[in-house]
């Protein structure tokens, strides 16, 4: 789920519409014959995963491990089918494939958040007893492995890497309003302390962007209000009473925070807010340009400015700096940071398994996930690949952000979740417009999850 | 006799089952969709189950639904009745009394418009009415400081676009109908002193009734339906000010996965256009009777 929100932020309308005749062509598909499989032993696996123009590390390690395979399996024929969509529509394309045999992939790339609910859905296969054979499984993180469990505690996807979030600032535009860098706050007082003096030093500067609103969707709840609400005292949802936390005070205190940031014109403005493209004005213009003091953003940062990334910037080792995001009030433990990830994961459906979750294996094995972790700037989830020295070189903040899964927490991977989400989206669109004051909307939140989870669903705290 | 009628038949029947596998079947399946819990993921895309009227029911209590039915309503009304439907018949006027040079490059320039695919009009228009767009540097160039019009005014901005893609339909209409009114019947009416607005009234308008039900029944239903124009300009924001129901119904069955409730917002928007439909048919026969 985390590299969800980098594509997730690159919702374009070109992409939306896009989808939406793909998603007709993959219907037209499914009712279309597929190639019979041919008897004679030539076997053709079905890959499936995601490329845009900025994500395209994942297609270099599925073209080489397609290479290895078929190299060592022969007879196999490995189809990749990249699906060109942010993850919103690629997950809607996937769904769709899913539902007949016919397009059901044999490998694909699935989003952590959606393991649970595929999984009911039938589209998962178990993967127990498959990785109780591999060798290379213990070298995965213990924490790591849990994003592919469902509730029926069986394994159903193996993960790829994960990410955490940061407040990346630009030590140049600190430096010219006087503050001294490397730059830790200890609370939120802190943020809003140096965000103001960085616009008394230069008026035209957008001092602290956090993202707010629907328009950046998973980004504004991943790389924004969870970082506030996970530092207060209270949380979204209630992992030991399995139930969702209305009612709280950090909800609205943290409301109250974006709104004191867009009041005093700290952010971004409410209208640029609201563009569904304003992430890359962040990396393309606003950080390049020294316009822009700090943002909260992920892990994943600088793969847009490293060398053939999508925002190349070759001075951004110089002028970029992360540093954790604080607790509320400075308590225990001292900062907060999101995380998800993606994984692969078995079709159901496939017609061999067996080979199917070889082809995973070859994906995931140490020199793929190795050049995957650093091509895309993830954090690794094999131990071995993160005590790689190639790997602790990608790039200089590996170190900083990886430090963050100390203080990490994970999203309620519940069906229901993207719609939580939206609301919690709606609320923050609300108050940084001026729409409502941060105990309206927080209210207006509480309202809506009690009518989407049910009462007996939601704890009072 | 019956053999002959039947073969008379014959050849439709391949139009006939084209229309019902194409278009009514997908018709049907999302009717009975919405009365089921199908979704794209979890335990409703396993097992589907029938729900009875639920979906239905929980649009009484979804704050964002008579918002979307009452956008629409506006939507319709606003771009396509009076706007591509009056300015239509207003540029059609105009241009049978302009010359001919000037009728034929009115005609062009409208016209370019509708040619143009959704998408790319969809495009245009959103870089006409960006925050930096077009319409505020040609505002900027007379001193004025533009809103931010897709934030400030998404339905007005929505509302101008899709008239500005649709009028030439409505033109091309009218001026086919107002070049078969019969001459001698406006020259009485001038003859008898009737004045220009006069004319229009009791003359013109009369006469070209049935294009105009026609014309509003078609680009009603089109109206209703437009998705891609609306999604690439404000993708229904902010705060669902601009939330259509196709761009609800698109929300709910993809972003969601929620392909019940999708489906059921879907039906109404083809319900809402058997009512506008109704409507026009209505209008239709009482001025004949």
């Amino acid at each position: 789920m985390g590299r969800r929100t980098k594509t997730f932020r690159a919702r374009t309308a070109l992409y939306r519409s896009a989808a939406m005749l793909s998603v007709a062509a993959v219907l037209a598909a499914a009712t279309s014959c597929s190639p019979t499989p041919d008897a004679a032993g030539n076997k053709t696996l079905k890959i499936v995963y995601q490329k845009t123009d900025s994500f395209t590390a994942l297609d270099a390690v599925m073209q080489d491990a397609k290479k290895e395979f078929e190299a060592a399996n022969s007879g196999v024929t490995v189809d990749l089918q990249p699906i060109q969509a942010n993850d919103d529509d690629y997950g809607t394309k996937l769904a769709l494939a899913q539902r007949s045999t016919d397009t059901a992939p044999d490998v694909f790339y699935e989003d952590t958040f959606k393991v649970r609910s595929d999984v009911d859905a039938g589209y998962l296969l178990n993967l127990d007893s498959y990785l109780a054979k591999w060798g290379e499984w213990s070298a995965f993180d213990e924490a790591a492995k849990e994003a592919g469990r469902a509730d029926d505690g069986a394994i159903y996807a193996v993960p790829l890497g994960t990410d955490t979030r940061a407040i990346w600032y630009n030590k140049a535009v600190f430096r010219k309003a006087g503050i001294p860098v490397p730059w830790q706050p200890k609370n939120w007082e802190d943020i809003l302390a140096t965000a103001r003096a960085i616009k008394a030093a230069d008026a035209e500067a957008i001092p602290f962007n956090v993202y707010a609103g629907k328009a950046t969707g998973e980004g504004t709840v991943m790389q924004g209000f969870y970082e506030l609400l996970y530092g207060t005292d209270s949380t979204l949802y209630d992992e030991r009473e399995k139930k969702w936390v209305v009612g709280s005070q950090g909800f609205t205190d943290s409301l109250a925070f974006l709104k004191t940031l867009y009041d005093e014109k700290l952010a971004v403005s409410p209208a640029e807010a609201l563009d569904a493209n304003v992430w890359k004005k962040v990396f393309g213009e606003w950080f390049p340009q020294g316009k822009l003091g700090a943002t909260v953003e992920g892990s994943y940062a600088p793969s847009f400015w490293q060398k053939g990334g999508a925002y190349e910037w070759p001075g951004y080792e110089q002028d970029m700096a992360a540093a954790m995001f604080p607790t509320q009030k400075g308590q225990e433990p001292g900062g907060v940071s999101m995380s998800g990830g993606w994984t692969l994961a078995v079709g159901a459906k496939s017609k061999n398994p067996e080979l199917s979750f070889t082809f995973l294996t070859t994906v995931l094995n140490k020199k793929n996930a190795l050049s995957y972790d650093i091509n895309n700037s993830q954090i690794a989830v094999r131990t071995d690949v993160a005590t790689d020295p190639g790997y602790l070189a990608a790039n200089p903040f590996v170190k900083d952000v990886s430090d963050l899964v100390k203080v990490t927490h994970y999203r309620p991977a519940t069906a229901d979740y993207p719609r939580i989400s939206t609301a919690v989206q709606e609320a923050t669109e609300a108050v940084i417009t001026g729409k409502k004051s941060p105990e309206d909307a927080a209210a207006d939140y509480d309202a809506a999850l009690r009518k989407l989870v049910g009462e007996d669903k939601v704890l009072e705290k | 006799m019956r053999i002959r009628r039947f073969l008379r038949l014959l050849p439709v029947v391949p139009s006939i089952v084209l229309l019902m596998v194409f278009l009514l079947a997908p018709v049907v399946w999302s009717f009975y969709a919405s009365f089921t819990d199908a979704a794209l993921s979890g335990k409703g895309a396993r097992d589907p189950q029938w729900v009875g009227v639920d979906n239905y029911a929980r649009m009484a209590g979804d704050d964002s639904f008579p918002l979307a039915a009452w956008l629409t309503v506006v939507f319709v009304m606003a771009s396509a009745v009076i706007g591509q439907s009056a300015l239509g018949l207003l540029i059609a006027l105009l241009m049978t009394r302009s010359r001919r040079v000037v009728s034929s490059w009115v005609g062009t320039v409208v016209v370019a418009a509708w040619v143009l695919p959704e998408i790319v009009a969809a495009f245009a228009a959103y870089a006409y009415f960006n925050r930096d767009g077009t319409l505020n540097q040609i505002l900027g160039g007379v001193g004025i400081q533009g809103p931010d019009w897709l934030y400030s005014f998404p339905m007005v901005a929505i509302i101008l676009a899709n008239t500005w893609r649709g009028t030439a339909f409505s033109m091309l209409v009218y001026r086919a109908a107002l070049a078969d009114i019969p001459r001698d019947v406006t020259e009485a009416a001038l003859m008898d002193g009737a004045r220009g607005w006069q004319r229009l009234a009791f003359i013109t308008l009369p006469l070209i009734r049935s294009s105009i039900a026609t014309n509003l029944m078609l680009i009603t239903l089109q109206t209703l339906a437009v998705f891609t124009l609306i999604w690439v300009m404000t993708a229904g924001g902010p705060a669902n000010a601009s939330t259509t129901l196709p761009v609800l119904a698109y929300q709910e069955a993809f972003k969601f996965g929620d392909i019940g409730y999708g489906t059921a917002v879907a039906s109404v928007l083809i319900v809402l256009g058997m009512v506008f439909g109704a409507v026009y048919v209505q209008l239709l026969r009482d001025k004949r009777a």
